[in-house]
C-alpha cells in the first residue's frame, strides 16, 4: 500500500493538525448551513448524501489500504429497503433509513467476510463481482420494480411532527446526518480503532505479529463503512423519493472512486470536495448527456497520472497542514 | 428424447453456448493473466479492448471491404499496437506506485473508450456477417452444430493452447517466467525488460481483440458488449487464481460450461452463478483453484 500512505499525510495528523481540522470542519459546516440560501437546495442534498457516501468510502480506502469497487451495493441495499419500508409498510422516515441503513451493514458484515480473505487488486475484483451479483439480483427482484425502480417514496413525518415534504425540513434532516456521518468518522479515524487500522495498512504483518486481530479489525472497518454508505443511500431516496437501479450498478461505484481520488485519497475533507465537484459538473454538464462518461473516464485519468494527492491533498501540501 | 426431463436439443444446446461463453472467459482471463503476471496491473480496459477488436474487424468489413478472416488478424496487431502505445505512454509511468492505480487508470480509459463509441455508434448492435465458408451447420444426430460456433471453440481452444505452450515451454516463455519472478535480475542478464512489458501488454491486448473479432458474428458489435463482460471475467480470475496459465485456461472453459447448465436447470440463477461460485471459491481456498496466495 506504499502509494496510498504516501499521499495520505495523516500520519502527522496530531495536535496542532486536529486543530487546524477542527476550522476546516467549521467552515464546511457553516458552507452548508448557508449555501441553500443561493444555490439550489436539492442540488445541496444531492452533494451531502454523495459526500456522506465518499466519506464512507474513503474511510475503507484511506485508513484501511482497501479499494472497494463495489461500494453502489450498499447505497443501492440501503435505498431500496428503506424505499420499500417507507412505501410499502408505511414506516416513518426515520424507521425507514434506520432499516436501510441496518440492511447495508448486513450486506457488510457478509460481503466483508469474503472480501477480506484477499488484498489489493483481488479485494478490489471481488468486491467488484459481488456488487455485480447485487445488482442482477435488484434487476431480477419483484419487489424493486425492475427498470422502473421505487417511484414516488413517501417522505413522512418525522418522529411523527416534521414534515419532509417541506424542503427546509428535509433539507435539515440531510444536513444533520451528514454532519453525524462525517463526525463519527472523524471519530472513529483518532480513536485507537482508527490507529490499529493504520497500523494494518502501514505493515499488516507487524499488526498481526503485536497481537492484533487483523481481519476483525478490516471486517469492522468494511462493515461501518458499509453501514455509512447505506446512511447515504437511504437519505438519498427520501430526497428523490426514487430508488433506482442506477444507484446499484457498477458505474455508482466508479464514481465514487473517482469522487474520492480527485478530492484526495486518504484526507479527510477531500471526499466532501470530490463529491462537490463531481455532482457540480454533472449538473452543469447534463445538456451534454452520454459526455459525462468520458470525462469521468478523463478525470480519472489525468488524476492517476499527474494528480494523485487530490485537491484536498495539494492543497494541505501547500499550507504544509493535513486537511 | 431427454435427459433428468430436460429435452436434449435444449440441454446440448445451452451447453454449447455455454462452451462458446467459455471460450470467450478463456480468451479474456488469459489474457489479463499474462499481463497480470509481468505488470501486476489489472487491466480493466480489457473489456473495452475487446469491443475495439468486434468494432475493428467491422470498420474493416464497411470501411475497406476486408473480410472476416483478415480481420482476425489486423484487428489484433491494430488494437495491440494501440495498448502498446498506452502501456508506453501512461502505465509504464505507475510500476513504482502502488498496483491500484494501475487499476484506476485502466478503469478511466475503459470509461472513456465505451463513452466514445457509445456516442457514436448508440448502444443497439451492429450486426456482423457470418463469414460464407462457416455458414451453415451439421446435424449431429443429437443436436444440430453451426459451423461457426464449432469454429469458434476450436480457434479459442488452439489459440489458448498455443500461448500456454510459447509461455511454458520455449526460451521466450522462459524469459516471461523469469521476468515475472525477478525482473531486475532477468535485466542484469542483458534481456531488455521494458520491451518485453510493453510486448507483453500488446500481446495481451491482442488477445483481447481477437476474442472481439470471434464475438462480433455471434453477439453483433456493440459498444457495451465488453463492459459487464469483464466483471464476469474478474470473477473467473478470483476463482482460477492467477498463479498459472492453464488454470485461467481451465477455468473459463469450466465456467462458461457450468453457466450453461445454470441455464437449462435454473435460468433465474444464470446471471449469478459465476459470482456463487466464486464466493464459494473464497471461503474453500481463498488463494483461487489454480493460485498460490501473494
Amino acid at each position: 500500500m506504499s502509494a496510498v500512505h504516501e499521499l495520505a499525510p495523516d500520519a502527522a495528523s496530531r495536535a496542532e493538525g486536529l486543530a487546524h481540522q477542527r476550522i476546516a470542519t467549521a467552515v464546511m459546516v457553516a458552507f452548508f448551513a448557508l449555501a441553500p440560501l443561493v444555490a439550489y437546495p436539492v442540488f445541496l442534498m444531492k452533494v451531502m448524501c454523495f459526500a456522506l457516501f465518499a466519506c464512507a468510502f474513503n474511510l475503507l480506502i484511506g485508513y484501511g489500504g482497501l479499494l472497494s469497487f463495489g461500494h453502489a451495493m450498499f447505497l443501492g441495499t440501503a435505498g431500496y429497503a428503506s424505499a420499500h419500508a417507507a412505501k410499502v409498510w408505511g414506516f416513518p422516515p426515520e424507521f425507514a433509513i434506520l432499516f436501510g441503513t441496518a440492511c447495508s451493514a448486513l450486506l457488510g458484515l457478509v460481503t466483508g467476510l469474503l472480501a477480506i480473505r484477499r488484498q489489493g487488486i483481488y479485494f478490489a475484483m471481488i468486491t467488484l463481482a459481488l456488487a455485480q451479483m447485487v445488482y442482477f439480483f435488484y434487476l431480477q427482484a419483484p419487489f424493486t420494480g425492475g427498470e422502473d425502480g421505487i417511484q414516488a417514496v413517501p417522505r413522512g413525518k418525522l418522529f411523527g411532527l416534521l414534515d419532509l415534504n417541506s424542503v427546509w425540513a428535509m433539507y435539515a434532516l440531510v444536513f444533520a446526518v451528514f454532519v453525524g456521518g462525517f463526525l463519527l468518522i472523524h471519530r472513529a479515524v483518532h480513536s485507537p480503532f482508527g490507529q490499529v487500522l493504520k497500523a494494518i495498512r502501514e505493515n499488516e504483518a507487524r499488526a498481526l505479529s503485536l497481537g492484533y486481530d487483523v481481519n476483525r479489525y478490516k471486517l469492522l472497518a468494511y462493515v461501518l463503512s458499509a453501514t455509512l454508505a447505506g446512511l447515504a443511500g437511504a437519505t438519498k431516496v427520501l430526497v428523490f423519493e426514487l430508488a433506482s437501479l442506477t444507484d446499484v450498478h457498477w458505474t455508482m461505484s466508479g464514481e465514487v472512486v473517482l469522487m474520492v481520488l480527485l478530492g484526495g485519497l486518504g484526507t479527510v475533507f477531500g471526499p466532501v470536495v470530490g463529491a462537490l465537484i463531481i455532482i457540480a459538473m454533472e449538473n452543469y454538464l447534463a445538456q451534454i448527456g452520454s459526455w459525462v462518461t468520458v470525462v469521468q473516464g478523463v478525470i480519472f485519468v489525468i488524476c492517476v497520472l499527474t494528480f494523485r494527492r487530490g485537491v484536498i491533498g495539494e492543497l494541505g501540501r501547500l499550507i504544509g497542514k493535513p486537511l | 428424447m431427454e435427459i433428468f426431463g430436460i429435452p436434449t436439443q435444449a440441454l446440448f444446446g445451452q451447453l454449447l453456448i455455454g462452451l462458446i461463453n467459455g471460450s470467450f472467459y478463456a480468451l479474456l482471463s488469459l489474457g489479463l493473466a499474462v499481463i497480470f503476471g509481468l505488470l501486476n496491473i489489472i487491466n480493466f480496459t480489457h473489456g473495452a479492448q475487446y469491443m475495439m477488436g468486434a468494432f475493428c474487424a467491422y470498420f474493416l468489413l464497411t470501411k475497406l471491404g476486408i473480410g472476416y478472416w483478415w480481420a482476425l488478424a489486423i484487428a489484433p496487431l491494430a488494437v495491440g499496437t494501440i495498448g502498446m502505445v498506452i502501456e508506453r505512454l501512461m502505465l509504464a509511468r505507475l510500476y513504482k506506485l502502488d498496483h491500484l492505480y494501475g487499476l484506476l487508470l485502466t478503469f478511466g480509459l475503459a470509461l472513456i473508450i465505451q463513452g466514445l463509441f457509445r456516442n457514436e455508434y448508440g448502444t443497439s448492435g451492429i450486426p456482423y456477417a457470418l463469414p460464407q465458408e462457416l455458414s451453415g451447420g451439421r446435424n449431429l444426430g443429437f443436436m444440430f452444430l453451426p459451423n461457426y460456433r464449432a469454429w469458434v471453440i476450436l480457434a479459442s481452444i488452439v489459440v489458448c493452447l498455443a500461448t500456454w505452450f510459447v509461455i511454458e515451454k520455449t526460451r521466450l516463455g522462459a524469459y516471461l517466467r523469469a521476468a515475472t519472478e525477478n525482473p531486475q535480475l532477468v535485466q542484469a542478464f542483458g534481456i531488455n525488460v521494458p520491451r518485453m512489458i510493453t510486448l507483453t501488454y500488446g500481446f495481451g491486448v491482442a488477445l483481447a481483440a481477437f476474442a472481439g473479432v470471434m464475438a462480433a458474428p455471434i453477439y453483433q458489435v456493440n459498444p457495451l458488449m465488453g463492459a459487464d463482460l469483464i466483471i464476469v471475467v474478474f470473477a473467473v480470475v478470483v476463482i482460477g487464481g492467477m498463479g498459472s496459465i492453464m488454470g485461467s485456461i481451465v477455468t473459463g472453459f469450466a465456467l462458461g460450461l457450468i453457466e450453461g447448465l445454470t441455464k437449462v436447470f435454473y435460468p433465474e440463477a444464470s446471471n449469478t452463478v459465476i459470482f456463487i461460485i466464486m464466493a464459494i471459491v473464497l471461503m474453500i481456498k481463498p488463494a483461487g483453484l489454480f493460485g498460490t496466495q501473494r
